[in-house]
């Protein structure tokens, strides 16, 4: 458990993504089978006990100990997980009593009934140190917020068997727990495990964008294009009776969409756009689909409100056969066969887009019949289907983006690398009358400049400082006075969180307009024009 | 001013821990009867600091005064510009390193467990644990004996003397880390991670956030006893300070400055870089290869305060008293009554209200929360 543990803590604590990446290597190559397992169930969400109530270990607590002490430890550590692992009393040092190992303790919380939890939490917590007492509260109780997505954990898999990432999603959900026989094939004692489970996961396939020359090297007539959905990418597969939907990284979002997966079946996997709305009648916007992410659940007023369909464009699997070594046009084929035999409500197929030229095609693009496209994809004609980003078959050439003269705020901190910089900007634009403009927060963006105008700006920050709040300064921005940041963005939300009502999508900052009058930034009304389309 | 002996005569006896001391006093400016005093006619606060009437002096004033007793040599106990001070001879010697030679008119040594008369107030100091020299200060008269102990802790320190539990009837106590929260691991586990961290990462500079007096010197000896030979890097403010301690017998290996100018971005790959707190995350860190950041602080064993300040590898380490020291030493006190300050008051005033102890804090002001 004190590995687990260890390994949590540092975790919540490294921003980058390598250095996550190399204490989870390290992590599974130096602990044996199974707690390393059972800690890759619990990094990849697998792991769930409902015995376990927060109210019930808060409830253990007090018996033991003063409940005015408890209060204060509470009030100044604020999380009730936290506190109760710090104010356990228990022996600091737990080297003379053998500490269970996260097997033991994953074994014991699956098995444990309601009645004997709480007897059962307890004698476990008074045997950890307060390390693992927090690993165990937050095993227990599912709360494991630790910036670690499932992905990750794969890749760290990947680089300890030196496997390709796709490789172990495709294999992902055949696989039980503690994945024994994962690791014994990464560690080449075993071949790959053979695996009986039906409706898996296969890799997708992504595009390149487009880059500067792409396509004066490319032949129109070798591509065919489609538009690009403003959706999500998922993955229908159904196999013997067993139905899945995946996300693009292999996760299982099927509870999330049961109204999507009860309208297929049969033998397929599927590859497209999750929208919301109705093929036949709209396709909702990008900010109603948000209703629908996130959630483990979903209640019916939302299956009605947002239903959700799936625009099709590639068919990897049909009737007992693998189509994904086949080119492009034949499994377009098959694909525009097998679509419209679905629910018409619930499935579409990705229309193609005719065109001959590639100035042609650049002005479709740039203008596109729908505001959910937000561009379009290229694909070669006899590619076959290839999971990851080769670079050639496929290409997303997006809609330019939307731009916005904005003046610089306030400016917080960093993270990693980072951290001596001021290198996260929130930006506005003005609002009211021309003889009393007031600035409005539209925003917030941390890239899109380059190491040279980090430095520029992080010294312009250090000497326009206002005020400062702990890891955040505010900053000059009058009309007279400020830092104009052209600011690109894929799309605007309407928002109740934010004061201005509006809520961008992937900001950035496109270019430091120091020639700029801060006074000529742009006007809150630029971006409402924009919520009216 | 005050020439000569500010401070009175000294007595070679040794407060005796169990009998209270039933000396005659010498007259001073006032006369002191045999009727037990209060404690608060002993010593109280005022804004300067916490006085003493009869014997005319305060303790750890944090305005310029004419006679302060010095617990230690941190910043908010021991500042600069009194008349006359009275301390032990290590935190006369940060003093005066740290403020010049002239930071008081006057200065008198107070050597471990020795006695002084003021004014009819027998005072002595004892070692505290916190940092180098620094001490507990008993004030005594008519038969009552009040124990001051600055900043404590009872953790095994190679870099000073330990804690000695004095006997009183009033023991004022710091609280810090007067939280049920707060238990220091051991000391060494916790340097252990700091040099396991550097042989998974020995592309990064570490770079250790430690106060200058104390804990710098601490968490290198700590390295040193753990192993790591391997010169570390000292930061400017730390420099003098660490040179002192070594001139006390004090093993902390070879030191190298860390500011030097050259090398942006590249320097101390795989090295361990020792700095004040202030300067992790600033701009002081860039010029050292990609900086991993460490905290050794009694407050990294909350774990939003390492996010907060961005800290990748936190080291619970404090040379202030945690929970369990601070409840077991008003224990081992004996004292009767418990005067609390600095520090979150309000739960070890709890404890000894069920523990059947009289505890008030003392609101005393000017002391940094964040001392560490």
């Amino acid at each position: 458990m004190r590995r687990f543990s260890e390994l949590l803590d540092r975790l919540v604590l490294t921003p980058s993504r390598n250095g996550k990446l190399r204490l989870l290597t390290d992590y599974f190559a130096g602990v044996p089978d199974p707690d390393r397992g059972h800690a890759l169930a619990a990094l990849t969400g697998g792991l769930d006990f409902p015995s376990v109530k927060p109210a019930m270990l808060r409830a253990l607590v007090m018996e033991r100990m003063d409940e005015v002490l408890f209060a204060y430890s509470y009030d100044y550590v604020g999380d009730l997980a936290e506190t109760i692992s710090l104010v356990w009393p228990a022996p600091e040092s737990v080297d003379e009593v053998e500490a269970p190992a996260l097997g033991h303790v994953v074994e014991t919380l699956s098995r444990v009934s309601r009645s004997d939890a709480p007897t059962v939490i307890a004698g476990l917590l008074d045997r950890l140190d307060p390390s693992a007492r927090f690993a165990l509260i937050k095993l227990a109780t599912g709360g494991m917020r630790i910036g670690v997505s499932a992905r990750l954990a794969k890749q760290a898999l990947a680089a300890l068997g030196g496997r390709d990432v796709g490789e172990i999603e495709e294999l992902w959900h055949g696989l039980e727990q503690p994945y024994e026989t994962l690791f014994a094939w990464l560690e080449g004692r075993a071949g790959k495990p053979e695996s009986a489970a039906r409706a898996l996961f296969r890799p997708v396939m992504l595009a390149h964008p487009v880059g500067e020359g792409d396509l004066e090297r490319l032949d129109p007539a070798e591509y065919v294009a489609e538009w690009k959905w403003d959706g999500i990418r998922v993955q229908a597969v159904s196999e013997g009776g067993v139905k899945r939907l995946y996300s693009r990284t292999g996760d299982d979002i099927s509870g999330a969409f049961p109204d999507l997966v009860a309208a297929f079946g049969g033998d397929v996997a599927l590859d497209g756009e999750l929208l919301v709305g109705d093929p036949i009648v709209r396709t909702g916007s990008f900010s109603d689909l948000q209703q629908r992410l996130n959630r483990k659940t979903v209640s019916k007023r939302m299956l009605a409100d947002y239903p959700v369909f799936m625009r099709c464009y590639d068919l990897l699997h049909w009737e007992g056969e693998d189509l994904r070594q086949r080119a492009f046009e034949e499994r377009r084929a098959v694909l525009e066969k097998v679509v419209p035999a679905l629910d018409r409500h619930r499935f579409d197929l990705s229309p193609l887009v005719a065109f001959s030229r590639w100035d042609e095609l650049d002005g479709l693009r740039r203008d596109p019949p729908h505001p959910v496209i937000e561009g379009v994809m290229l694909k070669r004609r006899d590619a076959v289907y290839s999971p990851g980003r080769p670079k050639g078959p496929w290409f997303k050439w997006k809609r330019d983006p939307f731009i916005v003269d904005a003046v610089l705020m306030y400016a917080q901190r960093g993270h990693g690398k980072r951290s001596s910089y001021y290198s996260d900007y929130t930006f506005g634009v003005w609002a009211g009358a021309e003889d009393d403009l007031q600035l409005v927060p539209v925003g917030k963006a941390y890239f899109g400049f380059t190491d040279e105008e980090l430095k520029l700006i992080d010294k312009y920050v250090r000497d326009n400082t206002v005020e400062r709040f702990g890891p955040v300064r505010s900053v000059r921005a009058e009309p007279g006075h400020g830092l104009v940041l052209e600011v690109a963005f894929e799309g605007l939300n309407r928002s109740t969180r934010h004061k201005s009502g509006v809520a961008m999508r992937f900001p950035r900052i496109s270019r430091l307009r120091w020639d700029k009058p801060a006074a000529e930034a742009d006007r809150i009304e630029t971006l409402t024009a924009l919520l009216a389309e | 001013m005050f020439s000569g002996k500010p401070f009175g005569g000294r007595s070679r006896l040794m407060i005796e821990n169990d009998t209270p001391d039933k000396r005659v006093f010498r007259s001073g400016k006032k006369s002191l009867s045999f009727r037990r005093m209060k404690p608060q006619d002993l010593l109280h606060p005022r804004p300067e600091g916490l006085y003493c009437p009869p014997g005319d002096f305060f303790i750890d004033p944090v305005r310029p005064v004419d006679r302060a007793l010095i617990t230690h040599a941190h910043a908010d106990h021991a500042r600069a510009g009194h008349s006359s001070v009275l301390a032990t001879r290590e935190t006369l010697d940060i003093m005066r390193l740290r403020y010049g030679k002239d930071f008081a008119e006057s200065r008198q040594t107070a050597a471990y467990g020795e006695t002084i008369d003021l004014g009819g107030v027998v005072v002595s100091f004892h070692p505290a644990g916190h940092v180098l020299g620094s001490a507990q200060i008993a004030v005594e008269a008519n038969g009552l004996r009040i124990v001051a102990s600055g900043d404590y802790k009872r953790h095994l320190d190679a870099t000073c003397a330990p804690f000695e539990p004095v006997r009183c009837d009033v023991f004022i106590t710091e609280a810090t880390f007067g939280l049920p929260v707060f238990v220091h691991p051991a000391p060494e586990a916790e340097t252990a991670r700091l040099i396991a961290s550097l042989a998974q990462f020995p592309e990064r500079a570490h770079i250790v956030g430690a106060y200058s007096l104390g804990k710098a010197q601490r968490i290198i000896s700590l390295l040193r006893a753990g192993g790591h030979d391997a010169p570390i890097l000292i930061h400017g403010a730390l420099a003098k300070i660490s040179r002192y301690y070594q001139g006390q017998g004090i093993r902390l290996g070879r030191l190298e400055p860390a500011t030097v100018e050259e090398g942006a971005g590249t320097r101390a790959a795989g090295q361990i870089v020792v700095a004040p707190p202030s300067v992790l995350g600033d701009r002081w860190t860039r010029r050292f290869a990609d900086p991993l950041s460490v905290f050794a602080s009694g407050w990294m064993r909350i774990r939003q305060r390492a996010r907060q300040r961005g800290v990748e590898l936190p080291l619970i380490l404090s040379d202030h008293a945690d929970w369990n020291e601070l409840t077991a030493t008003i224990r081992e006190t004996g004292a009767g009554e418990v005067w609390v300050t600095h520090g979150r008051e309000e739960a070890l005033v709890r404890w000894c209200e069920l523990n059947g102890i009289a505890a008030r804090p003392l609101n005393l002001i000017g002391y940094e929360d964040e001392a560490e």
